[in-house]
C-alpha cells in the first residue's frame, strides 16, 4: 500500500530525537512500527514527520537501579522481555504476557514502549503495568519527569507523555516475594483481549487492574479492600470480586455486551489473584 | 541533526548481496523487496499485517515486511524466500514442504517457509505444538494447515 507522504528522521541520540518531536509539528516517534504503520495504512493517524527511535541503543537496555527496580527500556522488544534473564528473576509475568501478545514476527518489531503508548484499552501491557505498580519515565527538552502507572494512561491513543516528550523507560519495582497474575479471554487463542485482569499480591495486599472495560485500565479497589485482611482463598476471593463487574461501564461490541463484560470482569480479576497469590513467596 | 527527509539511501544486505537504493521514506518494505528489487518471492496477502504472506528474515529474525519502512531496514541483513535455496538446491524444509504436499495454492508458502526456517534455526528438532506456536502469524487461507505441520516437524526430524 502507498503511504501517504512522511518525513523520515533517523536521531543518534535520545537528545536529538527529543529536539526533532519539539521542533517539527505532527512529529511522531516511529518505535517498532507493528501499530504506527498499520494505522498510517488505514489514514487513521497522519503523522508529518515519523522520528525513528531504531538507532538509540541505550532505549534498548534492560536493566536494574541501584534500588533494584527493573529498568525496561522503551524500546525494548516482547522478544527481548521474553528471553531476559533480568526480567525471568525479577518479574517474569512480563515475559509470560510478552509470549501471547500478536506473533513471532510481531513480537520481534514491537516494544513495550509502543505497547503502552499506543494505549489501546485492549492491549495486554497497560493493566498489567497497573497492577505492578510501574512507574514511567518521560524525558523532554525540559528535562525528565517520572509518571506512575496509575496517572500514566489518560485514555484511548492518550498517555501522559506530551508532544515533544518521550518515554524512555518503564521501571518495575522488584517483586520482593510478590506474584504476579494475568487473566482474562480472548479471541482466539492469543488474540485481541475482550476483558483482561492483572493482579499483584504482596503479603496481605493486592493490587488489581482489569483491562478492556474503559479508555485506560481500571484498579479494582473496592475488591483490593476487601482482600486486604489477607484471606487469598478461592472463596474468600471470589466473594470480594462481587460487585465489581456493577462498578463498571464497560462497553458492547460485536465481541461481548456490556453485562458479559462486567460478569468476564468478575471471573477475570479472580483468576487473576489467584494465580498471583498461588505465586507468593513469603 | 539530520532534519527530517522524503527520500533517503538504504544500504542493505539482501540474500548475501550488498545493495544501495534510494527509496522514498513512505516505501514499505515490501514494496521495496517487489518493485524495487524485483524479489516478487515476498508475497503481499493482506496488507494489514495480519496474514505473514510478506514474512522475511530482518537480521535473522522473521518479520512481516508489509509493517515496515524501507528506510526502517536501512543496515540490516534481510533474507527473502529467494535467498533460501540460493544454490539452486532446496533446502531441507523446502523439500519436506514439497514431499508432504505442504502447500495448496502456494500463496502463503514464501512466509511459511520464512517462519519454519526462523523455528528450525531456534530450534532444530520443534514438537508439532512449537510448530504451531511459531506459525501463528502465518495464515493459510486453504486452511491446509496439517500438511504445513507435518512437514515442518518432519524436516526436524531428518537432521
Amino acid at each position: 500500500m502507498l503511504l501517504r507522504e512522511v518525513e523520515y528522521a533517523r536521531p543518534a541520540t535520545v537528545e536529538e530525537a527529543i529536539s526533532l518531536l519539539a521542533t517539527y509539528d505532527g512529529a511522531r516517534p516511529l518505535a517498532g512500527g507493528q501499530t504506527l504503520v498499520n494505522v498510517m495504512k488505514a489514514r487513521a493517524a497522519a503523522p508529518d514527520v515519523l522520528v525513528d527511535l531504531a538507532d538509540l541503543s541505550e532505549l534498548r537496555a534492560i536493566g536494574f537501579s541501584s534500588g533494584g527496580m527493573l529498568e525496561i527500556g522503551s524500546m525494548v522488544t516482547y522478544a527481548q522481555l521474553m528471553g531476559s534473564s533480568e526480567v525471568d528473576v525479577s518479574r517474569p509475568i512480563l515475559g509470560e504476557v510478552a509470549a501471547t501478545i500478536g506473533d513471532v514476527q510481531v513480537r520481534n518489531r514491537g516494544t513495550i514502549g509502543g505497547n503502552v503508548c499506543v494505549s489501546d484499552p485492549t492491549n495486554h501491557l497497560p493493566p498489567l503495568l497497573v497492577a505492578l505498580g510501574a512507574t514511567f519515565t518521560i524525558r523532554g527538552q525540559e528535562g525528565e519527569r517520572t509518571v506512575p502507572a496509575d496517572e500514566f494512561f489518560l485514555g484511548v491513543y492518550m498517555t501522559a507523555v506530551g508532544e515533544g516528550e518521550l518515554l524512555t523507560t518503564v521501571n518495575v519495582p522488584p517483586s520482593s516475594g510478590a506474584g504476579d497474575g494475568f487473566a482474562g479471554l480472548t479471541i482466539g487463542k492469543h488474540g485481541t483481549y475482550v476483558v483482561s485482569a492483572a493482579a499483584t499480591v504482596a503479603g496481605d495486599s493486592a493490587r488489581i487492574a482489569i483491562g478492556c472495560v474503559a479508555a485506560s485500565p481500571v484498579r479494582a479497589t473496592a475488591m483490593e479492600d476487601s482482600l486486604a485482611g489477607g484471606d487469598f482463598s478461592e472463596a474468600a476471593v471470589r466473594a470480594a470480586a462481587e460487585g465489581l463487574g456493577a462498578s463498571l461501564d464497560p462497553p458492547s461490541d460485536v465481541h461481548g455486551s456490556a453485562d458479559y463484560r462486567r460478569r468476564l470482569a468478575e471471573v477475570s480479576a479472580v483468576r487473576a489473584v489467584l494465580q498471583a497469590a498461588g505465586r507468593r513467596k513469603s | 541533526m539530520g532534519a527530517p527527509v522524503t527520500s533517503r539511501s538504504v544500504s542493505v544486505e539482501v540474500n548475501g548481496e550488498q545493495i544501495e537504493f534510494e527509496v522514498p521514506t513512505r516505501r514499505l518494505l515490501v514494496h521495496f523487496l517487489r518493485d524495487d528489487l524485483g524479489l516478487t518471492g515476498t508475497h503481499i496477502g493482506c496488507d494489514t499485517g495480519n496474514c505473514g504472506a510478506c514474512t522475511v528474515h530482518l537480521d535473522g529474525e522473521p518479520v512481516k515486511s508489509c509493517m515496515l519502512l524501507a528506510v526502517q531496514a536501512d543496515g540490516a541483513k534481510l533474507t527473502t524466500v529467494e535467498g533460501l535455496a540460493a544454490d539452486g538446491e532446496l533446502t531441507v524444509l523446502q523439500q519436506s514442504f514439497n514431499e508432504h504436499h505442504a502447500l495448496q495454492c502456494g500463496y502463503c508458502t514464501p512466509g511459511m517457509l520464512m517462519s519454519a526456517t526462523a523455528l528450525l534455526a531456534r530450534n532444530p528438532r520443534p514438537s508439532e505444538e512449537d510448530v504451531r506456536y511459531a506459525l501463528q502469524g502465518n495464515i493459510c487461507r486453504c486452511t491446509g494447515y496439517v500438511n504445513i505441520v507435518e512437514a515442518i516437524v518432519a524436516a526436524g526430524n531428518s537432521r
